[in-house]
């Protein structure tokens, strides 16, 4: 299965469903900053991982797959909660993706640019990723 | 002013990467975007700037705990919505609570104890 480019997409979300993210990914940033003031850095590291926005996700996936199976005469709620967790096992695979990009940053950060270990970090995220991605479409 | 800035920049951080998720096709690729590290640069880059390397690779280290839960959050929301069909709002904000006892648990075991 070939990863493909849906701009069409972004016309499908409505202004509001984007405020929700901008708004949870603010809130999250946020309260992160003030966890590590109050408890210190290794409490509020954990939450740099927090899950912040994948329920609203998710409820948007399983809500458009939904209303396209309704316009089609179908019932999608089922459908919808497949999309869901479709979007899940992606997240998964984009959670171990997580440990590598937090190892690079704690190892690598204290005697190098900060902004170089960020982007390396970031681009180890990508390539464990969608390697994993890749491996389990080959394996299925 | 500080926590205007981190909501700004946290907020486009997430919403740049939503928009990733949101264009890419299959639906489980586009999910890898579910879990990207939008909220981690966000924050590392400003805490770099105002506590210092070594106090965000303090935090980077925590994070392995968060990501590891992170995993086992969205594992469990899988196997939950494909079996049983609940709500994804519903279930997916629950396991939100699945997710800190996972990592409060490795976060004891791994640093806390250790240290």
């Amino acid at each position: 299965m070939y990863v493909k480019l849906n701009l069409a997409a972004l016309s499908e979300t409505k202004p509001h469903e984007y405020a929700i993210r901008f708004l949870f990914g603010g809130l999250v940033t946020v309260i992160t900053g003030i966890i590590a003031k109050r408890f210190g850095p290794t409490v509020g590291g954990l939450f740099l991982a927090f899950p912040a926005i994948f329920p609203a996700t998710a409820t948007l996936v399983a809500a458009h797959q939904r209303a396209k199976k309704y316009r089609a005469g179908i019932d999608g709620t089922a459908r919808g909660r497949d999309a869901a967790a479709l979007e899940a096992r992606g997240a998964s695979l984009g959670a171990i993706g997580l440990l590598a990009f937090a190892a690079i940053v704690w190892i690598f950060l204290p005697a190098h640019p900060a902004a170089a270990v960020l982007l390396a970090a970031a681009a180890a995220w990508l390539a464990v990723s969608v390697s994993l991605w890749r491996l389990r479409q080959i394996l299925r | 002013m500080d926590s205007v800035f981190r909501f700004l920049v946290g907020g486009l951080f997430v919403s740049a990467f939503a928009v990733f998720g949101t264009v890419l096709k299959p639906k489980s690729f586009a999910g890898l975007f579910g879990a990207a590290p939008s909220v981690a640069l966000a924050t590392l880059a400003l805490t770099v700037a105002t506590d210092g390397k070594s106090y965000a690779a303090i935090e980077a280290r925590s994070m392995l705990a968060g990501a590891a839960a992170f995993f086992v959050y969205a594992w469990c929301a899988m196997v939950l919505l494909y079996r049983y069909k609940p709500s994804a709002k519903i279930s997916t904000s629950l396991l939100l609570f699945l997710w800190l006892a996972v990592a409060l648990t490795l976060w004891f075991f791994f640093f806390r104890m250790a240290a």
